[in-house]
Formats: C-alpha cells, structure tokens, sequence
C-alpha cells in the first residue's frame, strides 16, 4: 500500500452532504475499465456536458481546483455502493486527502487501503476550510503533526485512530502482515472446528 | 461485557486484537461475483499468494450477467469475457460456482440464504455492500472493497475496528399492507442516511419478531443506506425453520448442536448498546421515496417537501438539487407523479414472496399504456418457484416482462438501464442520482407499490388499486 505522510497543493470543495460512490465513479466505467484508466470519469456526471465537453462550472474544472490535492466533502463522503475504485478514481484524478464531517463506512476503509488519507473534522471546520479554498489557498496536510495549514487559519489539528495514522504513514501491506500470523489463523481454524463443525462443512 | 447479538457473534471469530487496535476476525462465508471477484483473483496470482480456503468462497454471476430469456453470459463482449474469466478462475482455485445453468445462480445476497449458506452466527462478507443483507439471520455480514477481497481470499480473515452498537427498537405493530421495505424506508426517512455510520445495528420489537425471514433480509439489506455495514436480526424459531433441509444447511445432530449454539446468540436482558433508538410504526403508510437519497422518504398519500422550510443551509440545498434531478414541485402529491417504467427485482426485493405479492395484485388487471414493466427474480430458484406458481403467467398477461436472474436495473451494470429523462418505481435500494442510468429518476418502494404503480401508471398504493375497481 502507498504511504502517506504529507502533501501541498490546492483543495476543491464537494460540500454537498451524501455523496456517494455512484457519483464519483459510475457502474459502466468500473465494468469496463481496469485501474489506471479511471482519472478521466471520477464524478463524470457532474464533470462533462451532455455533448462529452467539459462543464465550465463544476468545481474541478476551474483554476485551480482542476490540480486539486485535497477534496472537503459534506457528511457521509462516499456512501453507498462499496466499489474501492471510488477511491482509485480520485486517487488516479490526483487527490491524496479528504476532509469532510463524515464518511461512508466502507468507503473510509477502502480509502486506508490506499493510502489516501480521510480526514474528519467538525463541520463547521470543515466550512472554515472550504472558506479558506474558495480563496485558492494553499493547503498543506501533514499526518505526522495531525495538522492542516493554509496561510488564513494557520494550523488546523485533526484526530484519526493511531492505527489508522500508523498504517498510512508506513504503508503497510495488510496481506504480507496477515500471512506472518499465519500460524494463529491455522490455530483457530482446529479449535473452531470443533467449536462449530457446521462452519467447515460445506461440500 | 456488553452481551450483545453482535458482540457474541464478533468476539466468536477473534483470532487475534491486533496492535493498532483491530481485530484479526475469521470469515467463516465469502461470497464471490464477477464483478469484484476477477480482478482480485488477478492480483493473487500476480503476488503468487494461494487462495487459503477454496471450500469457504462461493462463486456466482449477477452483475454484469444477462437478465434476457436465453442468456448464456453477458449482453456484450467485454461482460461475457469477464463471466468466462471468473469460470476458468474458480475451476484453476478449486472455488464452487453457481453457473448459469446450475440451478442455482442468482444475486449473491438471495442465493446465499436460499442455499442454506447463510447461517446464524456466522461472519459473512462479499465484495458488495448489500452484503448487510444476511444480518437477518443474526449473522454478522458486510461489504468490503478489492484491496480487501484479497486479503480475504489470501488468508480468510479480516482486519476490522470492532463498530459501535446500536439497537433500534420498532415499537406498535404495523397496520395491514405495510411491508419490510416500508418499515425500514420510514427508519432512514426518520433518522437519515447517515444514522448508522460507524455502528452495527441490530433491529428489535415484536414487529420484528413477526417478520418472515425474507421481510427480515430486506430489512437488514437497506442497513447500508441508512449508513451501517452491519445491520442483524436475532435469530429464532423462524430463523431455524427456514435454514432447516436447505442444501447447504447442517444436518440431522449437527444442526440440533448448531441451533442449541444459535440460541445463546440473541442479546441478554442485560445487554447494554452504545446508542439505542426506539421509532414507533404502529401508525405508518406504505412508504416511497421523492428525491435522490434514501432518507428523502415520504409516505405514499404525502406530498414532496418544501426546501424553503428546511433553516440549515447545506441541507436545504441538497433538497433544491434534489427535486431540479427528480423535476418535482414542492407540495406536489407523490401519488400523482407519473411513471414509465417499474422494476421488480434486486437484492433488496425479488424474493418468492415479494414476487406473490407483486403478482397477486396485478393478476387480471393490465400494466398502464406507455408504462415498461419488468420482473426479474432474485435467483433460478426464486424463478422456477414462482413459474411453479403461475405467477410468471399473472405477470406475463398483465404485460411484464419476465426475465433471467440478476442485479439488472437496480445498478445498470449489464446494460439493463432505465433511459435518460424517464421515471422508474423501483424496488431495489438506491435512488441516487443517475444509479439506474444517466438521468434516469428512481423511486424506491416495496413490490406491492411497484406492481399497482405499473398498473395505474402513476406512483400509487396498493389501495388505490382497489379503488379502482
């Protein structure tokens, strides 16, 4: 997994609350499309006119949002549907942290997957921070301090879980941890086997 | 000790409290589609990991699948590539498949019950976030993304934070007609589309209780959208009456050693949750959603909201973008919007009871002029069950079509899509902007409001049918 400490650059405000993974990617495009090839269709619906043009009023874009680093969302960013290339969109697109008042579950999960970082704050946090991006602020995001800088607000702190910082500060790969306790996993399989016979019987 | 349904049923697959505060938890079901589960197998094989345990995934095609009679894969060459790709996949991994021909495909959430591999107590999860479904059971079920398909299918285990709990109680009984889908559409229209986020639900009361399991599931399904992962049912008698004989269910002493289990399962007296809710039903209608999130729900005799009444700025105008998509007015009556299309089917809603009841209202009545109606059963199963019945004639003289199983147009992904600019009553689970198609405007609601709108050709309850006569 891609590790994230810290980034610099321009934040796009999406503060519509519950905006799901519909929208920023769409069903058709996952089908037929492999990772790499998403950039082009994150948030295609809102993004290009009806005649494949691009909308000249939809916040990515314009200067400078269109370079956006960081996207502030509303509440229950990324609801709905489960589909990980949602974050692979935006991370294709060129996002590296988020900041809304909420997130979907499963999207906050498949973000930590990949090393794009979810950052919650309150809401009226997060409208001082859109405030400061509506003045194309620079943002900085710095995980190993817990902070958002712009030269408005000087210094936000932000909570996550420690694990949660840990794991995308060193971007672990969850699979080769999980395989080196390899051991317990056999352990519990003997012992649930007999706990609940029912589980294993599948043929 | 919270002594929870859902504590009793995490702590069970706890292999290990991780470091950072995770736990390690087992997965005792993996339920595969082609849609996510290609390119995981893909991944696989490029790192070299084996699949861990073949003979706890099960494999079916819903997505992408065709839903047309006579379907052998997909509707285009890129879908049936990918239907042939995961069938040499899970013949190379030694994965069981429900081929289209098997008897036994279907949507993965309806196909799991049915097969008798969904059980109580169970961890479930699948690559698809109505996965929530199979809480009815008192399982504790849900949807990931890729990254963590592989690291199930790679060691079948999952790394999780253990959620907060919440119980919602339901009390009153519901009057007659009001259906799972009404029960749960009026919850998030209550409590809102983000109400759950960070929790486990497990949903409470006698109205629950008096549940049949299928209510049950389309209960759990729509979980997601009021924002958990997790949404359980304790099991009971129903619960076991409906496992017992099916396929893949235990048997004879090991199902006796499995209930006597399931029965320690339910929450203690004692138990204690991190928010409880108690929303009372005993008065609601048969429920429809207006607008383009789960939570703009109203009942059926309501009328479409007023934005200029809602003070919070944001709010409001989500609700003026909202109707601008949906091209309603405010104050106008939700049972005189017209339709052109209705759609029967999906994970939330194609199951053999909502299929009876659907086709019990349309029998000898006649689908409005100029309205597409389909129906597509939840699984082969489900379909043959109800061609048994004759319910496939009642649907097919009122002028339905009847289709293949699959998730269809409740996400689009085969092609089956509602056009732009037109207006569907659907029975799935999401009416977000664009979902059944680009500019295709969706409104939720149960089987019985789905077959009397096709009749009537307005959005429309199954009482106005009656009138009618």
């Amino acid at each position: 997994m891609k590790a994230f400490t810290r980034c610099e650059g321009p934040a796009a405000m999406l503060l519509h609350d519950n905006i799901d993974t519909d929208q920023i990617i769409r069903i058709e495009r996952i089908a037929q499309l492999k990772r790499g090839q998403f950039a082009p269709w994150a948030f295609e619906n809102q993004r290009y006119l009806a005649g494949g043009s691009e909308n000249p009023d939809f916040i990515l874009n314009k200067e400078p949002y269109r370079h956006a680093l960081i996207l502030i969302g509303g509440d229950n960013f990324g609801c709905g549907s489960s589909r990980e290339m949602a974050v692979w969109a935006l991370e294709e697109f060129g996002i590296r942290a988020i900041i809304a008042p909420s997130y979907g579950d499963i999207f906050f999960s498949n973000c930590l997957q990949n090393g794009l970082l979810p950052i919650t704050l309150p809401r009226e946090q997060v409208q001082r921070l859109a405030d400061a991006a509506l003045l194309a602020e620079v943002f900085n995001v710095d995980l190993g301090a817990c902070t958002i800088t712009t030269p408005s607000l000087g210094d936000i702190r932000f909570d996550i879980h420690p694990a949660h910082r840990e794991a995308l500060l060193l971007g672990q790969d969850a699979v080769a941890q999980t395989l080196a306790v390899k051991s317990q996993i056999d352990e519990f399989q003997e012992r649930d086997k007999v706990a609940r016979p029912w589980v294993y019987m599948t043929e | 000790m919270a002594n929870t349904l859902f504590d009793k049923v995490w702590n069970a697959h706890e292999i290990a409290l991780l470091p950072s505060g995770a736990s390690l938890l087992h997965v005792d079901r993996h339920l595969m589609h082609e849609l996510t589960g290609v390119e995981a197998i893909k991944v696989l094989d490029r790192r070299h990991i084996p699949v861990r345990n073949p003979d706890l995934t099960f494999a079916t095609f819903d997505h992408v699948s065709s839903t047309r009679p006579g379907r052998l894969a997909g509707d285009a060459q890129w879908s049936t590539d990918m239907i042939n790709t995961l069938r040499e996949q899970v013949r190379d991994k030694g994965i069981r498949l429900f081929d289209m021909h098997s008897g036994r495909q279907g949507i993965v959430h309806v196909i799991g019950p049915e097969l008798g591999l969904t059980l109580p107590g169970l961890s479930i999860v699948c690559g698809d976030s109505h996965t929530c479904t199979h809480g009815a059971f008192g399982a504790i079920a849900w949807g990931i993304g890729s990254s963590e398909l592989v690291h199930v299918l790679a060691t079948q285990t999952i790394r999780q934070r253990r959620p907060k709990t919440m119980r919602i109680f339901f009390d009153g009984i519901a009057g007659a007609g009001i259906t799972g889908k009404d029960l749960i559409l009026h919850l998030i229209g209550v409590l809102g589309a983000s109400a759950g986020t960070g929790y486990a639900i497990e949903y409470a009361g006698p109205a629950i209780r008096a549940l049949g399991m299928e209510a049950r599931m389309t209960l759990c399904n729509l979980s997601i959208e009021l924002g958990a992962k997790i949404g359980m049912v304790a099991p009971d008698d129903i619960t076991f009456d409906y496992v017992r004989g099916r396929e893949f269910a235990p048997k004879a002493a090991v199902l006796e050693q499995a209930i006597a289990y399931w029965k320690t399962l339910p929450s203690g007296a004692d138990a204690t949750f991190d928010k409880e809710v108690h929303i009372d039903i005993s008065r609601i209608k048969p429920q429809v959603t207006w607008g383009t999130s789960p939570e703009h729900v109203v009942a059926i005799d309501g009328v479409v909201p007023d934005p200029n009444r809602e003070p919070d700025p944001t709010l409001r105008h989500g609700l003026i973008k909202a109707l601008e998509y949906m091209r309603l007015t405010p104050g106008q009556r939700i049972d005189e919007v017209k339709v052109d299309r209705v759609f029967i089917g999906s994970c939330t809603n194609s199951r053999i009871s909502d299929l009876r009841a659907a086709a019990a209202l349309v029998k000898g009545r006649h689908v409005a002029s100029g309205v597409t109606a389909w129906v597509v059963p939840g699984s082969s199963q489900v379909k043959h069950q109800a061609e048994r019945e004759g319910l496939n004639r009642q649907f097919l003289d009122a002028g339905f079509e009847w289709r293949e199983p699959g998730c269809s147009m409740c996400v689009g992904a085969n092609g089956d899509m509602v056009p732009p600019g037109q207006r569907c009553v659907s029975t799935s689970n999401r009416n977000f902007v664009g979902r059944q198609g680009p500019g295709a405007m969706t409104h939720l609601a149960s089987p019985e409001v789905a077959a009397a709108s096709a009749i009537l050709g307005k959005i429309a309850s199954p009482d106005m049918l009656e009138h009618q006569r």
